[in-house]
């Protein structure tokens, strides 16, 4: 019955210099579950997600999926030169094919079009046709409600818009599993609505998921683990109804009272 | 003023424009640029020697004068055995010269898209090169037009340097018909003016470029 993890990251740690942001975390993700990541700003939610996909290069620990890739991080060279350092660098870069991430802030290619910037990596580094890679996009942003904007320009789109083209930008990889770092963070609070809605769609589809997020709510609601975080190290992890209901620990405690009730 | 020598000597002179100096321009701005990709790319490398490199490059060429430069390649280098005509003299002279200067607009131009640019290219699967050339030096290139179109309209200007390394070219040229009929003041001004014609136009040119580029951001 027990299925292997289509992801595992044990031990991580990392520091930047004297400040140690990551300090020996363990994650585990399950084929179609949704993990939430929560916790004070600097926490190292980011840094732990970014680890995921090599776009952050930890100094020990490992990072398996199910399948391949698996890279251990052994503290050498976080430089790219070298020939050390040149094998840490594929070994992080072999990472991302398996999965896509969505930014806080979008990162759309700006001189690309909404069409091309969910074409691109499909055609560019997947080798899909074009005339394939471009009705999937359609289908993908007919989805999320913004066919219609295929051949606008990131800029000439609001905020949720672009967002949105960013998760569709992710799922046109068809990656195993997507990362999503605060994606409503950036938005402004009318707008944070629709992109929620999409990342719910996505969870009921059955897409493995981990999310850093400070909506509480939506964890709640569609997260099936949550991972609280402080100070570079999981406190608290558990099903989001016990956790948020009834935390552990103290420190779980405190942060769910503060940004709950914020004016207390 | 002799209004019969100024309007007899327009059309040498511009010609001297049109076949010696804008084609030394253009082809010498063309290879400096690809020579200016190549030492950003090794200021920009993380290996100390390379970027090393890129520095030494940028600082010899920026610390001495183009005339110092033009004069070792042509009358230097026979020295050592090496003899080059001219014109290639002079292009290989101002390609150098434009690959010191250009280097460091695109070093900088590169370095003003945001990294989420880089690692967007590489969560959709790019290597670092491919995210440099389908995503990032598109960006920078909107970003480098106006300072290298600076850079492209000095060198227009420069290039009449070549006149003394026997280039034929629009300076060389009003030289020649100022020794000959002695109206110094008039030949040089006439060819100051036709020098500003030529740069005013290209400032057109710019502005259509860049409006051409902003399309998007």
């Amino acid at each position: 019955m027990s299925e292997a993890p289509l992801l595992t990251a044990t031990g991580l740690h990392l520091s930047f210099g004297d400040n140690h942001v990551l300090r020996g975390i363990d994650l585990e993700v399950r084929r179609g579950e949704v993990v939430a990541l929560i916790g004070p700003s600097g926490s190292g939610k980011t840094t732990l997600l970014r680890s995921l996909n090599g776009l952050a290069a930890p100094d020990a620990g490992t990072v398996a999926f199910d399948g391949g890739p698996s890279v251990t991080f052994d503290g050498g060279p976080r430089r790219a030169w070298g020939r050390a350092g040149r094998r840490a660098q594929a070994a992080r870069d072999a990472l991302r094919d398996r999965s896509a991430m969505v930014f806080q802030h979008h990162h759309l290619f700006p001189h690309l079009t909404v069409l091309q910037n969910v074409t691109e990596g499909p055609v560019q580094t997947r080798c899909v046709p074009r005339a394939e890679a471009e009705s999937r996009a359609l289908g993908l942003l007919e989805r999320v409600g913004l066919a219609d904007k295929r051949d606008a320009y990131p800029r000439e789109l609001s905020g949720g818009q672009q967002q949105r083209v960013g998760i569709v930008r992710a799922l046109a990889l068809q990656p195993d599993l997507l990362l999503f770092d605060e994606p409503t963070s950036a938005l402004d609070p009318e707008l944070v609505g629709e992109v929620l809605t999409v990342m719910k769609e996505l969870a009921e589809e059955g897409w493995t998921m981990v999310v850093v997020t400070h909506e509480l709510q939506f964890a709640r609601a569609v997260a099936d683990e949550v991972l609280f975080l402080d100070d570079g190290a999981v406190v608290e992890r558990g099903a989001p109804s016990t956790m948020f209901s009834a935390p552990r620990e103290e420190r779980t405690r405190r942060f769910l009272h503060q940004v709950l009730h914020p004016l207390d | 003023m002799d209004v019969q020598l100024f309007t007899d000597s327009w059309w040498p002179l511009v010609l001297g424009g049109l076949t010696g100096t804008i084609p030394l321009a253009l082809v010498s701005f063309a290879i400096g640029l690809v020579l200016a990709l190549g030492v950003a790319m090794l200021r920009l490398a993380a290996h100390p020697v390379l970027s090393g490199v890129g520095r030494a490059y940028v600082s010899a060429i920026r610390g001495t004068p183009l005339l110092v430069q033009l004069f070792v390649i042509f009358y230097g280098l026979p020295s050592l055995g090496l003899t080059i005509d001219p014109w290639p003299s002079a292009v290989i002279a101002f390609s150098l010269n434009v690959g010191g200067y250009a280097a460091e607009v695109i070093r900088a131009a590169i370095l003003s898209v945001p990294t989420g640019q880089w690692e967007a290219g590489y969560v959709v699967g790019m290597s670092r090169t491919r995210t440099l050339r389908r995503i990032v030096l598109p960006q920078a290139t909107r970003v480098s037009v106006p300072p290298l179109s600076n850079t492209f309209i000095s060198l227009v200007k420069d290039t009449s340097l070549a006149s003394l390394i026997l280039v034929t070219e629009l300076f060389r040229e009003a030289q020649e018909i100022a020794a000959f009929t002695s109206e110094f003041m008039l030949l040089y001004v006439e060819a100051g003016i036709i020098y500003w014609i030529f740069c005013t136009v290209l400032s057109f040119g710019q502005t259509r470029l860049e409006r051409k580029l902003e399309q998007y951001v």
